[in-house]
């Protein structure tokens, strides 16, 4: 296996550290000097640059919300010159005026290095070839991937997501080895594969990287199965630079952070306190090389822990979990906290339902949260006899039941009638007027 | 003989039921019965055409979730008292019957009733055995 930056990515810990101190220092200075959002930030809590003199020093710097980012748009929060910037992309929010990332040659020098490292990690090489099937444009997913595959020197196939028949034919004709995508768009990819008559088994996948949405171990499974491939999770988001942020190596365990450049916090999403490493809580990044669009302590919303370990890959970075969830993606659902992939893991486990569902919530007339949990019935599993479906419902909703502690109605819909997305899977309606 | 019934599986939603009726009526399905049988949210719709094969073929290919199910059809004379002969020979056999319904065939006073029974060949052997006629086809 190839390791990308071996002099980075196994660096002894403790050197590591003198080199993140130094660029957290030079960083806090810079931006304090240089954005009035950050000066006004860090007076209002009383610290100065001066007072950042161990990596412990950050607890005392005033976190940056997504909330904020928008506020600052489009160039508030810009740390260099506007002719020293590249490329700008913004946020892939669905809601709301965007957010901005904008890159120095620096910068996408750096974001090439980190999305490279990561296709490394999932086992690639330069003899590589690169599906992409990460939405290009503003979206950082396709071009971040396509820098990285560029980088590492592989062919590359910028498919972009979407046209998914095309997708397969030019898997077979052109015989890609990694695939990059959402991982609900893989298994779509799989239905249409099935349809179309090709088999993965056949084609020459050995890796796919997927990410730009939580998704679980059982989940993973799955998609192995189905695509005839090792699935590896990638993690990133625009604000921190978009995927390379971190990924999982072979041993399957865990996302090593590209903490040299990313430097990442753990911290109680309700008191902002800091937590002990194999905490679990929100996560928190400090770009501390960033130069177009760096950010200080940027609240994520996305819930894992980190911890370190000695990987049988070598790399001595810090691990992160895949994702839990993100902490507005948690439903309340009477008093119990739901990530919707709890809901996934549940379904996975139950052959007879196809991995695709929906979750429904409403307030009905006695005011109590009412879930309805959409899920469709594998065709091989239909029956003649609403007894024989009557059965799956119920076994649904006794793993539900049994995992989440509440209950949810089960309804089974039609093969293929829930809308697939080609993107980010859209699995909550909330229709509940909180 | 047996008599192949095509299942479907619907969704209780507004036009389910209309859409398959279009779909067979543009593919020229002769129907010859049709039931559901429902749940508060879903349902299973259960034809008997002269084209069992091309029925299955054309409400797949508008993605829907059907099935063969075979099913005994037992010709009875059209009189009182008529389907309970057929109901005791079961009963007295020990024929375990899923479900029945009957079709919209009337001729030479006859009327044919479908029988989903839980071993079919068992069932058909009954149905001979007792001197009552099972239909081969419409």
């Amino acid at each position: 296996m190839l390791i990308w930056n071996s002099k980075a990515e196994c660096d002894n810990r403790d050197d590591r550290k003198v080199q993140q101190l130094y660029n957290l220092k030079k960083l806090v200075r810079h931006v304090y000097e240089t954005i009035p959002f950050y000066k006004t930030k860090f007076d209002e809590v009383g610290v100065k640059p001066d007072d950042i003199q161990s990596m412990a020093d950050i607890a005392k710097l005033p976190f940056t919300s997504k909330d904020e980012l928008r506020e600052t748009y489009p160039y508030g929060l810009l740390a260099v010159d506007e002719k020293e910037i590249v490329e700008i992309h913004t946020s892939s929010g669905t809601t709301g005026t965007p957010v901005l990332a904008a890159y120095t040659e620096a910068d996408m020098d750096m974001w090439s290095e980190v999305t490279a490292r990561c296709l490394c990690m999932a086992g690639g090489t330069p003899d590589d070839v690169v599906q992409n099937a990460y939405g290009y444009g503003m979206f950082t997913g396709g071009l971040g991937v396509h820098y990285g595959s560029h980088k590492l020197g592989c062919n590359t196939i910028p498919a972009a997501s979407g046209n998914t028949k095309r997708q397969l034919l030019l898997m077979r004709d052109f015989k890609s080895t990694i695939l990059t995508c959402t991982p609900s768009y893989s298994l779509y990819m799989a239905e249409v594969a099935r349809e179309i008559g090709i088999d993965f088994k056949e084609l020459s996948l050995k890796a796919g990287i997927f990410g730009a949405e939580p998704w679980s171990d059982n989940m993973r499974k799955e998609i192995e199965q189905k695509l005839n491939l090792k699935a590896f999770d990638i993690y990133g988001l625009t604000e921190i630079v978009g995927p390379g942020v971190s990924a999982e190596c072979e041993a399957h365990n865990g996302l090593h952070v590209n903490e040299d450049h990313f430097y990442p916090e753990i911290i109680n999403p309700d008191t902002g306190e800091v937590l002990p490493e194999g905490e679990k809580g929100e996560l928190v990044f400090t770009t501390i090389t960033r130069e177009g669009t760096p950010i200080i302590r940027y609240r994520t919303r996305d819930i894992t822990w980190l911890w370190h370990d000695e990987c049988p890959c070598g790399r001595t970075t810090v691990k992160m979990h895949r994702l839990l969830g993100r902490t507005d993606d948690m439903m309340i659902l009477r008093g119990v906290n739901i990530f919707p992939s709890q809901i996934e893991n549940v379904l996975m486990r139950i052959e007879e339902t196809e991995p695709h569902y929906q979750i429904v919530i409403d307030r009905g007339d006695s005011h109590l949260d009412e879930v309805e949990l959409q899920v469709e019935v594998e065709p091989s599993f239909f029956t003649d006899e609403t007894k024989s479906l009557e059965r799956i419902k119920n076994k649904i909703s006794a793993e539900i039941k049994q995992e989440l502690g509440i209950s949810m109605m089960i309804k089974l819909v039609e093969p293929k009638s829930i809308a697939r997305s080609e993107g980010k899977a859209k699995r909550v309606m909330d229709k509940r007027k909180l | 003989m047996k008599v192949k019934q095509i299942s479907v599986f619907l969704e209780n939603k507004n036009g389910r039921l209309a859409e398959v009726t279009r779909i067979l009526s543009e593919g020229n399905i002769s129907l010859r019965a049709l039931t559901i049988a429902d749940t508060a949210d879903f349902g299973i719709l259960r034809i008997i055409s002269e084209q069992p094969d091309k029925t299955l073929e054309l409400l797949k290919e508008h993605n829907l979730t059907a099935r063969v199910t075979e099913v005994i059809g037992v010709r009875l004379g059209d009189k009182p008292g008529a389907l309970h002969e057929v109901m005791e020979v079961f009963e007295k056999n020990k024929v375990n019957i899923e479900y029945l319904y009957s079709t919209l065939m009337v001729q030479d006073d006859q009327v044919v009733i479908m029988f989903k029974v839980e071993d079919i060949d068992y069932g058909l052997e009954i149905i001979k055995n007792n001197g009552m006629e099972a239909i081969t086809a419409f």
